[in-house]
């Protein structure tokens, strides 16, 4: 167990390592000069070469390189080209809206998405079936930007029940806080929930097929008894794996929720870079994201072995 | 029922070759499949769609780029079926050549993710030399959320229709390169590829003979997805501001400039949110038909 653990952090440092480099790279080997790309094109000449002294693009490649990674390492991920303020500390002081949000969605998925997909997987091919495969495929395809405004034309502008957008931190108290994240959570977990009922779905049906179901039913074991006990329980593994790997698409959809509520946090920054083309911002929080990513999977592997003790490695 | 006929054309032609048999028994359950339900919504949705796209100097009503200050916020009128946009321009007409830009970055991305897809998939499936680097940077690469990643491609090249193609198709090949990588690797191991290899064919024959063809049905299902995905991803940077410049209309950037009227004109960020929605629920639905049909071991999966 303990080396499985230890082999699978140590298998996720090259994934880290590439993706360290291509952010590295996307800069340095876009065509044409990079400074010139980030001033834009009305720069002076001071603005180009500010720029490219704090980047350091005048070095050579390798030491460009190698300064990389000893800031990555050291927690340092450079500093704004407008406000010259630290990147690291931009995150920490935008990260507290986007972590609620996160959180928000991750949990209305849980408890909406596996019920969902254990009611499905009862009767393959039945009514409740049909109703949420349908549901599924639609909140797969409605993008989150679409459902986000209609979530906002029907409870906030028709209804007048919730606030159309913004936010406050959870300090200046907890409804009001909770009631400008009402929407984005539902807007944002439509694609989720379509995911992972899904693989509920799916992967239950597969397990009421085994042959230690029919024992359990031939036993006379009640039927939610069979369905919580014996198959979502062997079925946890492809629904956790899947909450893994959904969390790239959770976080675009962190952006884009962001930016559709005018919620300050992290993906709202991200896009606020891009429009005042600070580079350095953008490129430390795509390997926050991705690093974020990185180890959640990790997790997630390491978690297969708690929720089915056959697997071993 | 229309689909009686070819039944006969399939027993007919038992003595020939089993390929084109099988080929027309493929056909017939294509046909099956989108004759009916849901699946022949989405066919008509879509086929709305590239007529639209097609058509649209013809069915717009005006000049989707041309801007009228004094017509600004208008309603719904004769000449604007939608309205108009802060800058007067007409949303109707808008949304169809909307269509356009939808349609041609789903279809480039598709074609050419696949392309690339399959060409660094057979290396890395057949040549163990190779795999594991490959299969790192793709790992790497798929580590990087594509929205993110397209972004950073966008800020780096300055965004035109090019560019922003170019930055949605990159995430998507990694994807591809896998689902390749393990359809070359399942088949290597089938006794006609052994056997082939003893014999001495060519490399360049195994590769084409034996192993592409195996990746023609998942590929066009995965192709289907990226489509889907590609129009996904080219409005949320257009609706982001990342993407598009506003004189190519399309639904994400119109709706990224309709939002600051959003309370006032809802119609402005809702029209082309429709069209969007639509469109990427038919094409997932098409590609989840197909998929039943073409890969039944791949729907099982998922």
């Amino acid at each position: 167990m303990l080396s499985y653990v230890l082999k699978r952090v140590l298998s996720s440092v090259p994934v880290m390592i590439v993706v360290a480099v291509v952010i590295f790279a996307l800069l340095r080997l876009t065509p044409g000069d990079p400074a010139a790309v980030l001033a834009g094109n009305d720069a002076t000449a001071e603005q180009l070469a500010k720029i490219r002294e704090s980047l350091e693009l005048d070095e050579p490649i390798l030491v460009q390189l190698l300064t990389w990674f000893r800031n990555l390492l050291a927690g340092d991920l450079g500093e704004s080209l407008l406000s010259g303020i630290p990147v690291v500390r931009m995150i920490g002081e935008r990260v507290g809206p986007t972590l609620a949000l996160a959180a928000g969605t991750i949990s209305v998925t849980i408890l909406v998405a596996i019920p969902m997909g254990i009611v499905a997987a009862r009767r393959p091919g039945g009514v409740l079936d049909r109703m949420v495969m349908a549901l599924s495929v639609l909140g797969f395809s409605v993008p989150i930007f679409v459902t986000g405004y209609v979530l906002i034309y029907l409870f906030a502008l028709k209804l007048g029940w919730l606030p159309v957008q913004g936010y406050r931190p959870p300090g200046d108290g907890l409804w009001s806080f909770a009631q400008r994240l009402i929407l984005p959570v539902l807007a944002l977990s439509g694609v989720y929930v379509a995911l992972v009922a899904r693989i509920t779905r799916s992967s239950i049906i597969e397990v009421l097929g085994e042959d230690y179901i029919r024992t359990a039913r031939a036993k006379g074991a009640p039927e939610r008894r069979i369905l919580l006990r014996h198959a979502l329980r062997n079925a946890a593994v492809p629904i956790v794996t899947i909450i893994g790997i959904g969390i790239a698409s959770l976080i675009t959809g962190v952006v884009v929720t962001e930016s559709v509520f005018n919620l300050p946090g992290l993906g709202r920054l991200v896009v606020e870079a891009v429009l005042a083309r600070d580079y350095p911002v953008i490129q430390g929080l795509i390997l926050l994201f991705s690093f974020t990513y990185i180890l959640i999977n990790l997790v997630v592997d390491i978690l297969y072995t708690v929720f089915d003790p056959r697997i071993r490695y | 029922m229309k689909i009686s006929a070819p039944s006969d054309a399939a027993g007919g032609c038992a003595h020939e070759d089993a390929q084109p048999s099988r080929r027309r028994l493929i056909l017939r359950h294509l046909l099956r499949a989108f004759g009916t339900g849901p699946a022949l919504v989405a066919l008509v949705i879509l086929l709305l769609v590239v007529l639209m796209a097609l058509f649209a100097p013809l069915l717009a009503t005006a000049d989707p780029i041309a801007i009228a200050p004094a017509e600004r916020l208008s309603g719904s009128s004769a000449n604007h079926p939608l309205g108009t946009d802060a800058y007067g321009r007409d949303i109707y007409s808008r949304v169809l050549y909307g269509a356009r830009v939808s349609l041609i970055v789903g279809a480039g991305a598709a074609l050419v993710s696949v392309a690339i897809g399959l060409v660094i998939g057979v290396l890395a499936g057949y040549f163990p030399a190779v795999d594991s680097v490959i299969m790192r940077t793709m790992d790497g690469v798929m580590a990087i959320p594509s929205i993110l990643l397209a972004i950073a491609l966008i800020s780096l090249t300055g965004a035109s229709l090019m560019t922003v193609m170019v930055a949605i198709t990159i995430p998507e090949i990694p994807r591809v390169v896998r689902l390749v990588r393990s359809v070359i690797l399942n088949v290597r191991s089938e006794a006609y590829v052994e056997a082939a290899v003893t014999l001495g064919s060519p490399v360049r024959r195994i590769l084409m003979r034996h192993m592409v063809p195996n990746t023609i049905a998942p590929l066009i299902v995965q192709g289907t997805f990226v489509f889907a995905s590609a129009i996904l991803t080219e409005a949320t940077l257009s609706f982001l501001g990342a993407g598009l410049p506003t004189e190519i209309p399309s639904w994400g950037n119109i709706m990224s400039e309709g939002r600051s009227y959003f309370q006032l004109f809802p119609g402005l960020v809702l029209w082309p949110g429709i069209a969007l929605a639509l469109t990427l629920l038919s094409v997932n639905v098409l590609g989840d038909v197909l998929r039943d049909t073409l890969d039944p071991k791949m729907a099982k999966r998922t």
